[in-house]
């Protein structure tokens, strides 16, 4: 078999470090020409940046790319793709304000004499992709309109225009129907007959296994398994992606929960152009309990987080705190009502980044240090250094901007600022992105702490080792859905396999 | 934000900040001392007098702006506002309120004044609900509203001026003239205008919920929304309160004048824009101080008023004026990197 598929291109000693964390940690990784690599691992393993090193979107920090004995430097994303390789990136790389013709050439248009564009021969061309994707996609269609389906073929169309040699794909099928990925896997199997390599990124582990001819396997940035698909099964694939893992945050004594804090019952959120973000979830958190919702990107977790904040006006559904309805309609209103929320995105939405620590930390409770309008600042910054001792986060003075803390006493600074209202309930996005090791650790007791004072915990996970060990109870969602609620101590697989129920193909393929 | 105590190692950058930091004031020593010098009369208490008055006009329309800057917006239509509010000043003294019932409503000297405050927040209420509710993008929001203000003050009188506005002893209007040409104390009443004013917005700015607000959202609007931020109506208010220092000022001129001219405060918007900045506000929102607004308002007055005493053609005067502002910005640009790498460098001695 290795004869048939030559190494097409190998990395040998990889690293990657970006401030603050290593993402790959020494990777060798080979790519075979005319067959299927599919590579594998948590989010957070170090699978998409070993990609963008190979699309040449990040350079590496140490190690050798080699290409047919050759050693390549990309400096650049067009470096890469000289050399032949192209990438369908997992999230949309697209330009919703241009035709599907234009977002296809974007960046190598179809020229006459390198001025003026041939829109004839674009669209020519377009049409003939979209009829090898099989979709009956006009090539002047505004690109905006189509399904976030189709926008992914228009991705995968972009990438097959370049006639790569070895072509990446990040999550193809995330939002395809069943039939789609059907008319892909046909695509990828032309492809590997006329030699292309193809890296295939998927977190469904059945897919993996059906398309797949080579198999790499990644956790915490290094490979911890790489071998033909032969007699690969789903558990091999789980115990190389976890390992045996320590449950180092575990609860170390059973407790008794309290009454429950909070529930939400029929939340729906709409979609534009069809369908649910947030498809009828009904959940409920007791007091001192930590309710771990795991699942794939793109499940709607944090749309629900989202919704419960007050953020998505169109959504429908009803919320109780203490057994009492919570009617208020804005965010200060559900702060008042105990609801905080740490967000995904902690510079986009966690904090004000020019503002001071101690301003950022006291920003939603400052009515508690006001009498009518005047702000009490003693009062203020007592409580701040407060907390700042409270939450061990290391600052050398509360009036230096938070921009200048690391991620993780970024996060607790975020984390602190939720606590300070006084919340009933905690909503926490993913509250370990982008955090050290030690870190992590540190947030981890503190949820431990507050579930242990009485809080309610409903903390965002896509760290299967995060939620198996840290919840009392694991919610997983899916396209929106809740597809599975299990208790603590579940086998890996069975969360696993919930995140990616088949029950896709109805409301897909009926268009 | 403010200055930091500096350890050992960051003691030189720490010192050149300070100094940064402190650069609106510099620049008004250094303005002031050079006209001092070079301009002679510019020290006589009549001329003080005169550019004191200039800056409070400029000051008080930048105090307005600043806030609408903070928050991350603009606020173009200030000027008409000016325009606007003197003619109805005007109006007001002149004819009152005519219900079209063969008789008329006259109002005294604070009752105009009241009025004519209601109509600039009244305008900046419109800015406001533009901007928020329906989305509109400030510069384009205050844009329109420039137009249609002075448009409104134009058509008031059929682009005439509204003479003599002296006012009437029967209606306790005669008093109207002083808001401009008063003192008290010995203080033109117009400074004390800027004063309160002026402590009023430093006050809101750092010791009320609001003004707390204002700086979040316009360091981080989404942030600051999740966080519980009312932004819409934060922004509400900064546009009422900047068409509030406008309607001020309109009075202020009108009563000045003892008349109303429709054209009045054109380009007065980009003089307060001019203070705002120099004084170290950041046009993409979060930063700025009340203070330091006042004192570029006072450096750019003294610099226009000195180079006309010391002959300078008014073209010079205008590429001078530029350069300084472009000057100010350049330097904000290498105080913020500066600030930045001290606070990184005290992180990084407390051992993170």
């Amino acid at each position: 078999m290795t004869e048939a598929h030559p190494i097409g291109l190998s990395i040998r000693g990889g690293v990657k470090v970006y401030p603050g964390t290593r993402a790959l940690k020494g990777v060798d990784f080979d790519l075979r020409m005319g067959a299927v690599n599919v590579l594998v691992g948590e989010n957070g393993a170090g699978k998409s940046t070993l990609m963008k090193l190979i699309a040449g979107v990040e350079e590496m920090t140490e190690g050798v790319i080699t290409m047919n004995g050759r050693e390549m430097h990309f400096r650049d994303k067009a470096d890469a793709v000289a050399a032949g390789i192209g990438i369908v990136f997992q999230e949309l790389n697209l330009f919703p304000n241009l035709s599907v013709a234009e977002n296809i050439f974007i960046g190598h248009e179809r020229t006459r004499a390198g001025i003026d564009i041939d829109t004839d021969t674009q669209r020519e061309e377009a049409r003939k992709l979209m009829e090898r994707l099989e979709q009956p996609i006009d090539p002047d269609t505004i690109l905006g309109t189509l399904r976030i389906g189709q926008q992914q073929i228009v991705e995968i169309a972009k990438a097959l225009a370049l006639e790569a040699k070895i072509l990446i794909l990040d999550e193809p099928t995330s939002a395809l129907s069943a039939a789609e990925v059907e008319v892909l896997f046909r695509v990828i199997d032309e492809l590997k007959a006329q030699g292309v390599g193809i890296v295939y990124i998927s977190h469904r582990l059945e897919e993996l296994i059906r398309v797949g001819d080579y198999i790499t396997v990644l956790r915490d940035g290094t490979i911890t398994g790489a071998r033909s698909m032969e007699g690969v099964d789903i558990p091999w694939i789980v115990q190389a992606m976890i390992g045996s893992s320590s449950k180092e945050y575990g609860r170390t004594e059973v407790t008794e929960f309290g009454p429950e804090i909070f529930r939400a019952e029929d939340i729906t959120l709409p979609r534009t152009g069809g369908g649910y973000t947030v498809d009828h979830v009904s959940l409920s958190i007791r007091a001192g309990e930590i309710v771990g919702l795991y699942g794939l990107m793109g499940a709607g977790r944090s749309e629900f987080l989202e919704c419960v904040m007050a953020q998505h006006p169109h959504s429908t559904g009803k919320f109780w705190v203490e057994g009492k309805p919570l009617v208020e309609r804005d965010v200060p209103g559900r702060i008042a009502r105990g609801i905080a929320l740490i967000p995904e995105d902690r510079k986009r939405d966690g904090l004000i980044q020019i503002m001071a620590i101690r301003e950022n930390l006291t920003l939603s409770s400052l009515p508690a240090f006001t009498k009518l309008f005047h702000l009490n600042l003693k009062q203020e910054a007592e409580r701040a250094r407060d907390f700042i001792k409270r939450l061990t986060i290391k600052v050398a003075s509360p009036e230096n901007p938070v921009s200048s803390l690391s991620g993780g006493n970024q996060q607790k600074v975020v984390i602190g600022k939720a606590l300070m209202t006084g919340p009933k309930v905690l909503l926490m996005d993913e509250p370990s992105r982008g955090i050290d090791i030690g870190a992590k650790a540190e947030v981890f007791r503190t949820m431990r702490r507050l579930a242990a004072e009485g809080l309610g915990i409903l903390f965002v996970t896509s760290d299967l080792d995060e939620v198996l060990a840290l919840s009392d109870r694991i919610i997983v969602m899916a396209q929106g859905r809740v597809t599975g609620e299990f208790p603590a101590g579940t086998d890996a697989a069975q969360v696993i396999s919930a995140t990616t129920p088949n029950a896709q193909v109805p409301k897909e393929a009926a268009e | 934000m403010t200055a930091v105590p500096a350890p050992k190692a960051a003691q030189g950058s720490s010192i050149l900040l300070t100094f940064l930091q402190a650069r609106t004031y510099v620049a008004l020593i250094l303005v002031f001392g050079y006209f001092a010098i070079m301009a002679p009369n510019f020290l006589s208490v009549a001329n003080t007098v005169i550019v004191a008055k200039h800056a409070a006009l400029t000051a008080l329309l930048a105090i307005g702006m600043t806030f609408v800057i903070i928050t991350g917006g603009i606020d173009l239509s200030v000027g008409s506002t000016v325009g606007l509010t003197g003619m109805v000043s005007g109006w007001l003294i002149l004819y009152g309120i005519d219900p079209g019932l063969g008789w008329s409503i006259q109002f005294n000297t604070v009752e105009i004044a009241l009025l004519v405050m209601c109509v600039g927040m009244f305008v900046g209420w419109i800015n406001g609900i533009l901007v928020t509710k329906l989305n509109v993008a400030p510069f384009i929001a205050t844009l329109g509203m420039l137009y249609i203000a002075r448009g409104v003050a134009l058509l008031s009188s059929g682009g005439r001026t509204f003479p003599n506005l002296s006012g009437n002893p029967e209606y306790g209007s005669h008093t109207f003239p002083m808001i401009g040409a008063g003192t008290f104390l010995g203080l033109p009443i117009l400074i004390w205008m800027l004063i309160v004013v002026g402590l009023i917005a430093a006050y809101i700015a750092k010791r009320t919920p609001l003004g707390r607000h204002i700086y979040a959202v316009g360091g981080n609007e989404r942030g600051a929304a999740l966080s519980g931020v009312k932004v819409d109506r934060v922004k509400i208010f900064v546009y009422m309160f900047s068409g509030f220092c406008a309607a001020l000022v309109g009075l202020i001129i009108a009563s000045q004048l003892k008349a109303s001219h429709p054209a009045t405060g054109e380009m007065f918007e980009l003089n307060a824009i001019a203070a705002a900045v120099l004084g170290g506000t950041s046009l993409s929102g979060g930063r700025g101080k009340i203070s330091g607004t006042i004192v570029g308002a006072f450096v750019i007055s003294i610099l226009v008023d000195g180079l006309v005493m010391m002959g300078v053609s008014s073209f010079w005067q205008t590429v001078i004026k530029g350069l300084v502002i472009v000057a100010a910005v350049v330097i904000d640009q290498a105080q913020s990197k500066l600030q930045a790498r001290v606070a990184l460098q005290q992180e990084a001695a407390a051992g993170r």
